[in-house]
């Protein structure tokens, strides 16, 4: 597994090791690639889109699709920025996202892209979903106006047995995330935590707690998402 | 149900990847799966009950609250309502008391649409506790409903004569009809059982791969991949153990000439499982049959154990030591996108249906994480004729690109619908003169929904992998129809119910794109709406899987080749729209106020 493979993004030449993904691969070499479903140690699952390049001329999610010799990448070209745009576009009109009052606002993945991508407003109607907020757990607020259905959570958060504490319920544009009554009720402080951590966005929130950091003191406040990737 | 549920588990070994087999015994037992019996499922499998109501809630004919003594599904495809579902409906709900989508107060009927059932050439149709009721009209509606209040048994329900061949099988008995057409090599009775078995067991598998391969037959369930090739794939790939799975989750609006295939030629089919397996190094098949066609069950499990007895699966197949394979049938729940190779193995294994990323494919790591092979029902049929007659023989039929025959199955408006099975490179032309039509046609549905709409000035074009690739669905609409509402709009109700929701593209662009419609058959709509939804149709190519990526073909397809239609609906005198409707969204206000808008 330790051969070196070279490929190349947007014609800059790269290297890295064989079966690495394509999105971990170009991190190495100093490009960004957005991701929003992807997160460090967890399973990869492409569910958000957000990273498609094009692999020799083809659209491939780069969380899932190792490189391999000879590979020809683009992440700039303009039908992929396009497209990123729209995506981001379309999770925002398919929930209900106020900045402004979201408590993630500065630390959530969406809106910083949104920035990058500079999105100004969506092409697509708003949808103005109603969506409720279950706040029947001890620990967690889950609100399912904020969710993009990335799944971060149900593969990143298990209990000691194993068990999924989150979950799909549903499909088609019905879908959303179930939070398991009873697991989720002897949730630890410290896999609560993680939940949150591991939300992008602003829909698993500590009960109780909130605005802590000042916003604009916080992480996207200061610097653009992937700028510390590009200024490696 | 706790005592049938423990029954259950244990039946299934309290194996996790056996869970649609566990929902779908307790969902036919009591009609639905309550939250005791998930509770217990989750304590008994150590998985927690979201993670079983994720799969449960998945399947259209999962239920987690009772969905009556009899459980009417009422299809809803295109051609169900050109044949006069609404009528039907109408008559279900004033005979019953009750809307779709509710069960009666006293727990006896519960109705409910479903997406297509496969039987187009019979609508409208309805499943019932698992059996099928074709060419429903109002009258007989009214009898159906009659005879569930007096608590007959859907057995005894049916007023006609059972359907031809097989369907009057004891163990099938049904008034479903075959409504063959047009036999032609794959779909010739006349051939013996076994014969191919007895050949191949001569060959070594890379003699049977080459010849597969030298036939040049490609994948019949629509995306036309090479057969041979698969299979080399999958022989060379490294594994302990192999699958075969005959994808019969037939679930494009407008196919059904697997239940055809199912219904006359399981033994051919079977047969071609065998092969299949016999050339990848397979012990294990799979049968992954859609929910719709549960009332063939007993009857293929009928065949299968005869084929045991017979030695054509089991130990030491037909004497030749060592070559063990065996069958077994999985079924669907109701899932269109179970019918693409990697959602159906995830399903096989007790999950969601949904698509995996690729690479690793299927041959290299699928059910279990093991090499598989996923070929379509009439793939497997075809191979047998290969084996039989030679691949000279095969390529001697349809074009130098698509070789050998295509069962089609047609319908819509038309006189003969069902299924013709025709050698590749007939014209669109040639199909029309075919089945015969009494109207003009006004366009022809190449390849159900994830296909295209083409019109007369295409009618010319052949199908074949070249030209008009296609899975086999033919759907004819003449001059009286409305394109736009009968049909687009249809698809597209259909894609936003059969998403599987994962891929963000694919979740919620087609309500989007269907808003927009609705919004210019409304009248509502300028000429920069139909800009906008070509435009924003090519996001979908991001999806991970054909569902998504061809989710909007319904709309693009008809602005390509129709787009008079969409023309003549919009506003002419308006070239742009905000979208807002400031009268609209002050309605609520003036009323309570009682206020008239004053713009």
């Amino acid at each position: 597994m330790n051969q070196v493979v070279k490929f190349t993004i947007d014609g800059i030449e790269c290297m890295a090791a064989q079966g690495q993904y394509i999105v971990d691969a170009a991190k190495e070499n100093g490009i960004y690639i957005p991701t929003l479903c992807n997160y460090p140690g967890v399973k990869p699952k492409g569910s958000c889109r957000i990273c498609t390049v094009k692999v020799n001329g083809r659209m491939m999610t780069a969380c899932t699709t190792p490189v391999a010799e000879n590979m020809q990448i683009e992440n700039q070209d303009n039908e992929i920025i396009e497209l990123r745009k729209a995506i981001i576009e379309l999770l925002f009109i398919e929930g209900n996202h106020f900045c402004p009052a979201c408590e993630k606002s500065g630390n959530c993945e969406l809106q910083a892209l949104a920035y990058r991508y500079t999105m100004m407003v969506p092409r697509f109607p708003y949808t103005f979903p109603q969506r409720a907020v279950d706040a029947t757990n001890p620990k967690l607020i889950k609100d399912q106006n904020r969710c993009i259905l990335c799944k971060r959570c149900i593969r990143a958060i298990q209990d000691e047995k194993g068990r999924s504490i989150f979950a799909y319920h549903k499909r088609s544009n019905k879908v959303e995330i179930g939070l398991d009554p009873k697991i989720g009720k002897g949730l630890t402080d410290e896999l609560a935590q993680k939940s949150v951590d591991v939300c992008p966005v602003g829909a698993l929130l500590i009960r109780g707690r909130g605005f802590e950091q000042p916003i604009g003191q916080r992480k996207y406040d200061k610097q653009a998402i992937g700028s510390d990737i590009e200024n490696m | 149900m706790k005592k049938f549920t423990q029954k259950v588990l244990e039946k299934y070994h309290h194996d996790k990847t056996r869970l649609m087999d566990i929902l779908i015994a307790i969902q036919k037992e009591f009609g639905y799966v309550g939250s005791d019996a998930v509770e217990q499922i989750a304590q008994e499998l150590s998985m927690s009950e979201v993670d079983v109501e994720q799969t449960l809630s998945f399947y259209h004919f999962f239920s987690m609250q009772p969905t009556g003594m009899y459980s009417i599904y009422l299809n809803t495809s295109a051609v169900s309502n050109m044949m006069g579902r609404t009528q039907v409906a109408a008559a279900f709900e004033k005979a019953t008391g009750i809307k779709f989508g509710q069960v009666t107060p006293d727990g006896r009927i519960g109705l409910f649409e479903t997406s297509c059932i496969g039987m187009n050439d019979q609508e409208p149709a309805a499943i019932i506790n698992n059996r099928i009721f074709t060419k429903l009209t109002s009258f007989r509606v009214k009898e159906i409903v009659r005879d569930i209040k007096e608590g007959k048994p859907v057995t005894e329900m049916y007023t006609a004569g059972f359907g031809d061949g097989a369907n009057r099988d004891d163990a099938v008995q049904s008034v479903v009809s075959n409504n063959i057409r047009k036999i032609g090599p794959i779909l010739d009775p006349n051939y013996k059982v076994g014969e191919a078995i007895k050949k191949i067991i001569a060959m070594t598998p890379e003699q049977v791969i080459a010849m597969v391969k030298n036939s040049g037959i490609r994948g019949r369930g629509g995306a036309g991949f090479p057969t041979g090739l698969k299979w080399e794939f999958c022989h060379n790939a490294e594994g302990d153990r192999k699958y075969i799975f005959c994808n019969a989750d037939e679930g494009e609006p407008g196919t059904f000439k697997d239940r055809v295939i199912l219904t006359e030629l399981p033994r051919l089919l079977f047969e071609g499982m065998v092969v299949a397996g016999y050339a990848v190094g397979a012990r294990e098949g799979i049968l992954y049959l859609r929910y719709e066609y549960m009332y063939l069950e007993e009857y293929l499990e009928k065949i299968l154990s005869a084929a045991r007895e017979k030695h054509y699966l089991g130990k030491d197949i037909m004497g030749k030591t060592g070559f063990d394979f065996d069958i077994r049938i999985q079924f669907g729940a109701g899932a269109y996108v179970c019918g693409e190779e990697s959602a159906l193995i995830e399903s096989a294994e007790g999950k969601r249906g949904e698509p995996r990323d690729r690479p690793p494919f299927p041959v290299e790591k699928g059910y279990l994480e093991k090499p598989t092979v996923v070929n379509n029902v009439e793939t497997l049929c075809s191979v047998v004729k290969v084996i039989l007659k030679g691949a000279e023989w095969y390529r001697s039929f349809g074009t130098a690109e698509s070789t050998g025959t295509k069962l089609l199955s047609i319908s819509g408006d038309c006189r003969n619908p069902g299924v013709y099975e025709v050698a590749w490179g007939f014209t669109v032309n040639d199909i029309l003169e075919m089945v015969g039509t009494a109207n003009p046609v006004q366009a022809v549905q190449v390849g159900g929904p994830s296909g295209s709409l083409i019109g007369p000035n295409e009618f010319n074009r052949i199908l074949g992998y070249e030209d008009l690739a296609t899975g086999g669905s033919l759907i004819i609409f003449d001059e009286n129809r409305d394109l736009l509402t009968d049909v687009v709009l249809n698809f597209m109700d259909f894609f936003i119910e059969e998403s599987c929701g994962s891929c963000s593209t694919c979740r919620i662009l087609p309500s989007v794109l269907r808003a927009k419609l609705l919004k210019i058959l409304n009248a509502r709509g300028v000429a920069q709406d139909i800009d906008d939804m070509l435009a924003w149709s090519r996001f979908l190519k991001a999806s991970r899987c054909g569902l998504g990526q061809t989710a909007a073909n319904p709309i693009v397809s008809t602005i390509k080749n129709f787009r008079h239609l969409y023309e003549a609906k919009i506003q002419t005198r308006k070239a742009y729209d905000t979208g807002f409707d400031l009268s609209r969204a002050v309605q609520e206000a003036c009323e309570v106020t009682g206020r008239i808008p004053n713009i």
